[in-house]
């Protein structure tokens, strides 16, 4: 038994953990700092994303020493690069929550206009994904993981009915565009937020079960399923 | 060039302890074959069958059959004509420790009665020149012995010793355990180079090594072949569970 490297990938799957929780908690805050124009919530969220940064690079140290000093091998070697990529993803779910919380203060600066797009609904959608893809790692679950990639679409819709309604609001209400602009990139931020979840949940059906189902991808034949006309 | 290997329902046994059972594998020509598994694990007894060396040792017995490219192993052929097709190079270099280094490398040519001087000196430059020896050794091919080299100067010549008789297979006993890591390295580099030639069957413990120098692997335990596939497939995403732990470490 290698019970010293075994309790090195315990180590660093712990440390993903706290990493998931603080990216997963700084986009709810963002959400809610919208929602309730709280600038104090912001700080919360800018604390947060240092934090966060400075964790990814813990991360990246372990699994770097990982690689170099116990070569890790089949379902390890998945383990570490799947750790590896959720890693940067739940990075940038952290700088999403920033720019989030930008956009906030932004928008305290300016007279407040109401802007029809449902943050909180694509907050809560988004953040949704983020805890499944995590929960889904937590118990190395492929199935849980395969429900977050459904639930992109949803995401996806919104976003694009945001950039309908932020459209038409700046043409209609110039008074307004800035608003409009500034919800709008909360609303790209979100949608983002919801990719990274979905990569995370690709990185743990190829940490579980050894196949790569990014962009569709047919693992058999390398084909690109969703650039395929329907039949 | 190199030819395929085929085993089928091989068993041995040393006295009556059974220590293969039924192995059935397709060792492909031009390739180098990578055998992992714990110490005890048959691995090494299974390549000391495909040159029939394991009957050498008191009391062992092989059956099932071998087939080295058309040569049916265990059925008509002598064990000599079938080791003179089959180089073999073991874990610690074992050159003939008095003999210069051209004779090291000429030894078996002679003992097969090859005596046109100028032809041995070609050959003799030629599988130096193979196993990346050359450049070193060139100045002192009869003044040195094969003893005064380094261990992997040791090892390479004992695998140009190996081609000098112009095998089809390279049966290559954890060829790089006892070097240190720039001697593996080119024991590596090596193996990359001559299987374009030869068919190589490499044990090793060592399954950085495997993962680097084979394209199919093959994972023994307790006599038998429990998985045989690509070695990415072996190294990445194992079928069997007893595979995964092995490598994985969490068992032996």
């Amino acid at each position: 038994m290698r019970l010293r490297f075994h309790r090195s990938l315990d180590d660093l799957n712990e440390k993903l953990l706290v990493m998931a929780g603080m990216a997963e908690q700084s986009i709810q805050r963002a959400v809610e700092a919208y929602r309730v124009r709280d600038l104090s919530i912001c700080d919360l969220v800018d604390r947060g994303e240092v934090a966060i940064n400075r964790i990814e690079r813990e991360i990246d140290q372990m699994a770097l020493d990982l690689l170099a000093m116990e070569q890790p091998m089949a379902i390890d070697l998945r383990f570490t690069l799947a750790v590896i990529k959720i890693n940067a993803d739940l990075e940038r779910v952290g700088d999403s929550a920033r720019s989030i919380s930008d956009r906030v203060r932004d928008l305290q600066r300016l007279p407040q206009v109401e802007v029809p797009v449902d943050i909180p609904k694509m907050g809560s959608l988004a953040t949704d994904m983020v805890r499944k893809s995590i929960q889904s790692f937590i118990e190395a679950d492929a199935d849980m993981a395969e429900a977050v990639l459904t639930m992109d679409d949803s995401v996806d819709k919104l976003n694009r009915s945001a950039h309908t309604t932020a459209l038409v609001m700046m043409k209609e209400k110039p008074e307004s565009a800035a608003q409009a602009l500034h919800v709008l990139m909360i609303s790209r931020a979100l949608e983002r937020v919801a990719d990274h979840a979905t990569n995370v949940a690709e990185d743990v059906i190829f940490w579980v079960r050894g196949a790569d189902v990014r962009h569709h991808v047919r693992e058999a034949d390398g084909v690109d399923t969703q650039s395929m006309p329907a039949n | 060039m190199g030819v395929g290997i085929e085993v089928k329902d091989l068993n041995a046994w040393y006295g009556s302890n059974h220590t293969l059972h039924d192995i059935t594998l397709n060792i492909p020509a031009n390739h180098c074959t990578a055998l992992i598994g714990p110490s005890g694990c048959g691995k090494s007894t299974f390549v000391r069958c495909l040159n029939r060396m394991h009957e050498t040792t008191p009391g062992a017995r092989v059956t099932g059959s071998v087939r080295i490219g058309d040569v049916d192993v265990y059925n008509g052929s002598s064990p000599v004509a079938i080791r003179r097709r089959i180089g073999m190079v073991f874990q610690r270099p074992n050159p003939f420790p008095t003999m210069s280094i051209f004779d090291n490398v000429s030894a078996g040519l002679r003992l097969n009665g090859f005596k046109n001087r100028r032809a041995l000196d070609e050959i003799v430059e030629r599988s130096l020149k193979q196993a990346a020896l050359w450049d070193e050794v060139k100045n002192d091919l009869k003044k040195k012995s094969g003893a005064s080299l380094s261990g992997g100067q040791q090892q390479r010549l004992c695998i140009a010793r190996a081609l000098a008789v112009d095998p089809e297979v390279m049966l290559m006993d954890e060829p790089a355990s006892a070097l240190d890591p720039v001697s593996t390295s080119k024991i590596e580099d090596l193996i990359f180079e001559l299987k374009s030639q030869y068919t190589i069957v490499i044990v090793t413990h060592n399954m950085q090594q495997a993962a680097r120098v084979a394209e199919r692997t093959g994972f023994f335990l307790n006599g038998r072949l429990v998985e045989f596939d690509s070695t990415h497939k072996i190294f990445t995403n194992p079928s069997d569970k007893r595979t995964e732990d092995y490598i994985t470490g969490r068992f032996g």
